[in-house]
């Protein structure tokens, strides 16, 4: 039941884009269309889950006055592992997310979480806390995605919902980010506090 | 005898046996950058021939979408050029129906980008004029120039360059006095989509003006 219900934390209570606001250049960059906020948010996941697990089962050797420097190796490593993966066996979706992945390194959702969950909880909690907190980014990241694709372009995952001529450009530049993001915090807030 | 060093962040206050923590130190933070590196190693040594693979595979790939029908295979007669003032070699890849020379491809570059170099691939037929292109690298923003891969061969307003001779003055971008429609909001990374296929077009005079005495 622990497990679940750090999961349900990772996702509802702390999650990291709509409560935290942790990680805001991914989520702001990435966002243009559906499947790129998604593929960002599930590689983003994959990595916490594994630094998370990793820093919690070396906290007790690491000396608290380099645990930083050792936690950013920990994360470099597994972004490095994750981008040759992503090199080799899925090159579009390499190509598509571009500069994104190497920068997933300095996202703070991934520091942040080893510092403050990760060093002082179990490797199994911190492995339930790395799927809560990525499962909350991925679902922000796709639907932050979905609905600028949509008022933009007029697609949801690529497909059409209406013409693109209608869609406002807007939403796919960078402002349109700011602006929806905006009213999804205020509409999460709204719907967390009732 | 402990040296009582204080980082007041947050009210924390550390103290740091002096000789053996930094002993310690010395060993934990070079245990996990060695693991670090055998791990990295590990992995590198079995997706590096993958990624070499799928390198291979996306230009043979670029290659053949972007030429005209052909009989012979053109990455077997492919040759480099160089032009005249770089010493950077493109890569051409020549097409023949039979022993008629019906076009080449030619993977060309701009630096011109809005984020690193670009690299695209473009198909010419015998005459110069554009039959296709396929987009081999590029880092530019998602969105927004990254959109290069679609938009100059859509079919709507003055966005497709297909057809097009780079040589007529008139294929360069609105903005710059030519008739091709630029990406919204991405001119940087259209002009640098112009810029390659103008290099691509001069590639290929070469070829063509070379090929006689070859």
């Amino acid at each position: 039941m622990d497990f679940l219900r750090i999961i349900y934390n990772g996702i509802v209570r702390e999650n990291p884009t709509f409560v935290l606001l942790l990680g805001m250049c991914p989520t702001l960059g990435t966002t243009g269309s559906a499947v790129t906020g998604m593929s960002m948010g599930v590689a983003t996941m994959g990595v916490l889950i594994c630094s998370n697990m990793s820093v919690s089962a070396i906290k007790s050797v690491v000396p608290s006055a380099v645990r930083i420097p050792v936690y950013i190796v920990v994360i470099a490593t597994f972004v490095s592992v994750l981008q040759m993966l992503m090199a080799a066996y899925l090159p579009s979706l390499n190509a598509t997310l571009g500069i994104f992945i190497p920068l997933i390194v300095v996202n703070c959702i991934l520091l942040g979480r080893a510092e403050a969950f990760a060093s002082r909880n179990s490797v199994l909690r911190s492995c339930a806390d790395g799927i809560g907190i990525g499962l909350g980014f991925t679902l922000a990241l796709t639907l932050l995605g979905a609905v600028r694709e949509l008022l933009g372009t007029g697609r949801v995952f690529g497909l059409e919902v209406y013409p693109e001529q209608f869609g406002s450009l807007a939403f796919v530049l960078a402002p349109g980010a700011f602006i929806v993001l905006g009213l999804l915090i205020a509409l999460f807030n709204c719907i967390r506090k009732s | 005898m402990f040296v009582h060093v204080s980082l007041e962040k947050g009210g924390v206050l550390m103290a740091v046996d002096n000789k053996s923590s930094f002993l310690r130190i010395f060993v934990v933070l070079t245990t996990f950058c060695a693991l670090s590196g055998a791990l990295l190693a590990w992995v590198h040594s079995f997706t590096a021939e993958a990624v070499e693979r799928a390198a291979l595979e996306q230009r043979a790939q670029a290659v053949s979408i972007v030429l005209p029908s052909h009989t012979n295979d053109p990455l077997a007669d492919a040759c480099s050029i160089a032009l005249a003032g770089t010493d950077r070699e493109l890569e051409v890849y020549p097409a023949f129906s039979g022993t008629e020379f019906v076009g080449a491809a030619v993977e060309s570059y701009s630096l011109d980008g809005f984020s690193g170099e670009i690299v695209v691939m473009y198909g010419f037929d015998a005459h110069g004029r554009v039959v296709g292109y396929e987009v081999v690298s590029q880092a530019e923003t998602p969105g927004l120039g990254a959109r290069m891969q679609q938009w100059f061969r859509m079919d709507r307003g003055n966005r497709s360059v297909i057809g097009l001779d780079p040589c007529d003055p008139a294929s360069r971008l609105t903005a710059d006095g030519g008739s091709i429609d630029g990406i919204t909001a991405a001119t940087i990374t259209s002009r640098a989509f112009v810029d390659a296929m103008a290099r691509a077009r001069a590639v290929f005079d070469v070829y063509c003006s070379q090929k006689e005495t070859r």
